[in-house]
């Protein structure tokens, strides 16, 4: 098992010049089905591997730890190899006739090339043991996401990943001193190394500069707020594939890197005794109760759920803040079920977007009418978002409330119920567009004739109903998900990997 | 045959139904009589499990969350809900058959298909385990029931769609879901038991609160405030208004109050806070503001649905009485009004297919032409007034013993027998002034009309029939209640 970890990085790092090189649609597009489907095969046997706690160590090139580089997988990091992936070839398969649309012909290959490096630079974020190698595959993914981003079919497209640059940059900056000044103190760049002979110099104050350093660049990648800004409209303008892949998984793994650096790089008691649980509860609780703020607020439906991300973001970074157990379990199985949930809206966004060349609602008044089926998924995708029983949205929100309630926290336990009560106006907001609204007629922009067949997404609709049943699947049969977090929160408090 | 077997037919032979109806849209005789023989079917299987010598048997179908699952088990109540519920749908099968025909009704495998689909979460309901099961499929039930409401498509029917979504979900996930957090919280269990399961584990001012989030949250009792979603809902075709919005819906609801003062918070406990005395005054006043709004509606429709209003909080008020006899009183309610309002509600729609009209102002004169409508419309209305040598009068009769012996201040026990006794004069007033001026009032134009169509008198003679019948033989539905309420086959 050990030597497939190492493909889950080379497959995309081979594929991906090789795709830019042959310069075939056709042939970029199933390259990147391939990688997606190869690696997303791997990633599940891993996980399944180490779902009981076991963790595989695999030593690239053969050279020890802490000299070499070392890539290191538990229940946790599995799990959001198996979203990244899973996410990947979702996004691979839905995206088919809708980049066609959205990105200039002589682009594609790049296009996909560069996906694929994202995807490559997100799978070694969640594989690496290394933090400087960490640092390299967060740069590889940030990079190519703005290509990726600026590739939007909007002029608009160029300032939104122009900003996105500018903020992941900084992030990418802050990280990167963060780590030298722990390379400083501690003399190695191994996180278990680093963590295990922590007592030897968590004295320092450089330490808790490099802490802060990779906390606020990690913050920035994660559009935690207050520092979201790129995301909406980096969201809003991407092509929507490129939404659909990155809102899935691109924040998470930030977050994901986020609980790693503070339960395995610094260990829990150093940082539980600074203030920062309680920043990161506010910044959770001013997150979700401003994201969904915004979201009500807006009219285009892709810019209203990037907000909700912001939002949702602020449930995971609140389980976090929480600092037990059960918070832990519900940001990890959050970051899963929030990432299923959003998938299916943002690829019903893109579908309206497909068929009738807008998102904005006052636009699409009555499209529910023409597009049942994609308003279906709207609607399940939003029960989801809200939380409401029976839907995967629940399960999170019910361990974070209980975790909530543990610490006896009430005021996370109000922001969680009205930044759901808000959920459920923003959701509403669209339904009720979609389908309430609409007694004048629908007002198309640049469609077409013939539209019905040109307009028909069988492949794209059924990604997305597969994730729609899996909003259903994963709130009624939590086996796969809960038991992953479950067992990567034990593993996290136990204090780090065994050796 | 096996007990287990029996609860999951009775689970999935309406959706089996569902499906199959929806695959044979093409030939509408061979899709009616599959809703009929389901429902049929269904009837014998809950009868089979009725009759059945109770088993303590729990299916679980998933676990979410350890100690939240989604578990179905068979309790009296629910096989008095399952027993009425799949009684009356093969009677409306029947009358919709003739309805939707003579009515020219676009989409009718659509209609029958999702009829089917709210059935199957009605049984999911009835056969619930815990509240967390019980509320996700009352969830359900919404929604499959919305694309009934707007069934004719027009603004009018969007509007009111609309209403009923907001009203029906806004409420649960505003107040029965954090009530329902908080009984989890609070008793760590959400499982249904014979005397609760709240006793001594939340404190009376929290109770306070708790019951009120119960009686807003379940807004398909139709308590008022939270009551306009079931007028508004009269703008579906007949039989759904009949089926559903006189008994499976809003049954569902009073079900689901039921299940809570019987099974979640316990009678007892409800008695020892002493809290049901101020609790009471909601559903009092629902029954008399409900009754007068009715007598001001001039739509027939409408007029049924708040009189179903002020009909459901008789069930409520039985309940929270918390004797013996009122909560005897109130299930046998859940029975009788559910004969008397589906024959209403058939009538209404017999006179509007035969005649297109919808005014009650209308009406005069007809009963002359249309017979057995007017027959069969006194009967249910008569039945509902409580009236002898109608079922609804045995219902009325242990409310009010309940009302008597009710152990509150002298206030209270003095207003509800009061208030009992002004509702049935106004019953008498808004109902049975109808069939009156139908038979004895001149017709106010020429025109003759048409009885309606068989079927329909058919499946209007069936429930008419039951009121009186149950009438001389309540024991079926005393026996049921008085188990449900002794705790007996539990």
């Amino acid at each position: 098992m050990e030597a497939y970890t190492v493909l889950l990085v080379v497959i995309p790092l081979i594929s991906a010049p090789l795709t830019a090189l042959i310069a075939n649609r056709h042939v970029a597009w199933g390259l990147s089905l391939l990688v997606g489907a190869a690696t997303f095969v791997i990633a599940l046997m891993l996980l399944q591997d180490v779902i009981t706690g076991r963790v595989i160590h695999y030593e690239l090139g053969g050279w020890k730890p802490p000299w070499g580089i070392e890539y290191v997988i538990d229940a946790l990091n599995a799990l959001v190899a198996v979203i990244v992936t899973a996410f990947a070839l979702l996004s691979v398969l839905f995206g088919r006739q809708s980049v066609e649309r959205e990105v200039h012909d002589s682009q594609l290959h790049l296009f996909y090339a560069a996906f694929q490096l994202v995807l490559l630079g997100l799978l070694g974020m969640a594989l690496t043991g290394d933090i400087f190698n960490l640092f390299v595959f967060l740069e590889i993914s940030s990079l190519s996401s703005y290509a990726l981003i600026a590739m939007g079919h909007k002029r608009q497209a160029l300032v939104a990943s122009f900003n996105y640059l500018i903020a992941g940059t900084l992030g990418a900056t802050f990280f990167l001193l963060g780590i030298g000044f722990l390379y400083a103190a501690s003399g190695t760049l191994n996180m278990a190394d680093i963590a295990s002979r922590f007592e030897q110099y968590d004295a320092m104050a450089l330490v808790i500069t490099a802490l802060l350093f990779i906390l606020i660049g990690l913050a920035l990648k994660a559009a935690a707020f207050p520092l979201h800004s790129w995301l909406p409209d980096a969201y809003t303008q991407a092509p929507s594939m490129v939404t659909v892949f990155l809102a899935s998984t691109s924040t998470k793994v930030a977050v994901y890197v986020l609980i790693r650096c503070l339960y395995h790089v610094f260990p829990q008691e150093y940082w539980s005794q600074l203030l920062l649980p309680s920043f990161l509860l506010l910044s959770g609780c001013l997150g979700m109760l401003y994201g969904s703020y915004k979201a009500i607020q807006q009219d285009s439906i892709k810019r209203l759920l990037a907000y909700s991300s912001v939002a949702q973001l602020g449930y995971m970074i609140v389980g976090i803040g929480l600092n037990n157990e059960t918070g832990l379990t519900a940001t990890v199985v959050h970051m899963f079920n929030h990432a299923i949930t959003k998938g299916a809206l943002f690829m019903a966004a893109g579908m309206v977007f497909y068929r009738m060349h807008t998102t904005s609602l006052h636009q699409l008044r009555g499209a529910g009418k023409t597009m049942p089926w994609t308003t279906g998924a709207f609607v399940i995708g939003g029960l989801s978002l809200i939380g409401v029983p029976g839907t995967a949205g629940f399960i999170s929100k019910w361990y974070l409330l209980q975790a909530a309630l543990e610490n006896n926290n009430y005021l996370v336990v109000a922001s969680l119920l009205i930044a759901s009560i808000m959920a459920i106006m923003y959701v509403w907001k669209i339904i009720e567009a979609l389908y309430f609204d609409g007694e004048e007629k629908l007002h198309l922009h640049q469609v077409p004739s013939g539209q019905d067949i040109v307009a028909a997404m069988p492949l794209a609709t059924l990604c997305c109903y597969l994730l729609v049943a899996a909003c259903i699947y994963f709130g009624l049969y939590t086996d796969l998900s809960l038991d992953a977090a479950k067992t990567a929160a034990q593993s996290l408090f136990a204090g780090g990997p065994a050796r | 045959m096996n007990y287990p077997l029996m609860m999951i037919a009775a689970l999935i032979l309406p959706l089996i139904a569902t499906v199959l109806i929806s695959l044979l849209g093409r030939w509408p005789n061979i899709r009616e009589s599959v809703s009929a023989v389901t429902a049929a079917l269904l009837f014998a299987v809950i009868w089979w499990l009725f009759q059945a010598p109770a088993e303590a048997v729990t299916l679980v179908a998933a676990a979410p969350i350890e100690s939240l699952k989604i578990a179905f088990s068979v309790s009296r109540l629910g096989i008095l809900f399952a027993l009425i519920a799949s009684g009356l749908w093969l009677v409306t099968t029947i009358y919709a058959a003739g309805y939707m025909r003579a009515h020219y009704e676009k989409n009718q495998t659509r209609f029958f298909a999702l009829f089917a689909l709210a059935i199957a979460s009605v049984m999911a309901i009835a056969f619930s385990d815990n509240l967390f099961t019980l509320f996700i499929f009352y969830e359900v039930l919404t929604v499959s029931t919305y694309p009934l409401v707007t069934h004719a498509g027009t603004s009018a029917a969007r509007r009111g769609g609309k209403r009923y979504l907001l009203i029906l979900m806004g409420s649960s996930i505003g107040f029965f879901l954090p009530a329902m957090i908080i009984t989890w919280l609070s008793a760590g269990t959400l499982t249904f038991e014979h005397g609760g399961i709240l006793q001594g584990k939340v404190d009376t001012s929290w109770l306070w609160v708790l019951m009120l989030l119960f009686m807003f949250g379940v807004s398909k009792a139709g308590l008022m405030p939270f009551h306009r979603w079931l007028p508004s809902a009269m703008v579906a075709p007949t039989p759904v208004s009949a089926l559903l919005h006189a008994v499976a819906v809003v049954k569902a609801g009073v079900f689901t109050l039921l299940k809570v003062v019987l099974f979640i918070v316990g009678p007892d406990f409800l008695a020892q806070s002493e809290l049901s005395q101020y609790l009471l005054i909601v559903p009092m006043l629902t029954i008399l503001l409900a009754s007068l709004v009715a007598m001001t509606r001039n739509n027939l429709k409408e007029r049924l649905a708040y009189s179903t209003v002020s009909q459901l909080s008789y069930i409520v008020l039985g309940a929270f009485m918390l004797n013996q006899s009122g909560l005897i009183g109130g299930t046998m309610h859940l029975a009788m009004h559910a004969f008397a309002k589906i024959t209403l509600f058939f009538a209404a729609g017999a006179i509007l297919v035969a005649t297109h009209k919808t005014k009650v102002s209308e009406l005069n004169g007809l009963g002359r032409q249309m017979p057995f409508t007017f027959v069969f419309f006194a009967i249910g209305a008569m039945s509902i007034i409580g009236l002898p040598f109608f079922g609804g009068m045995w219902s009325k009769w242990y409310l009010v013993n309940g009302a008597v012996e009710f152990t509150g201040q002298p206030v209270m026990q003095w207003s509800l027998s009061i208030t009992l006794m002004i509702s049935t004069l106004l019953n008498i007033w808004y109902l049975l002034t109808i069939p009156m001026h139908a038979f004895f009032k001149p017709a106010t134009d020429n025109s003759t009309f048409k009885e309606a169509p068989v079927s329909c008198l058919i499946a209007m003679a069936v429930p008419a029939a039951m009121c009186i019948y149950f009438f001389f033989d309540p024991h079926l539905i005393y026996d049921l209640a008085s188990e449900i309420v002794t705790g007996d086959g539990q």
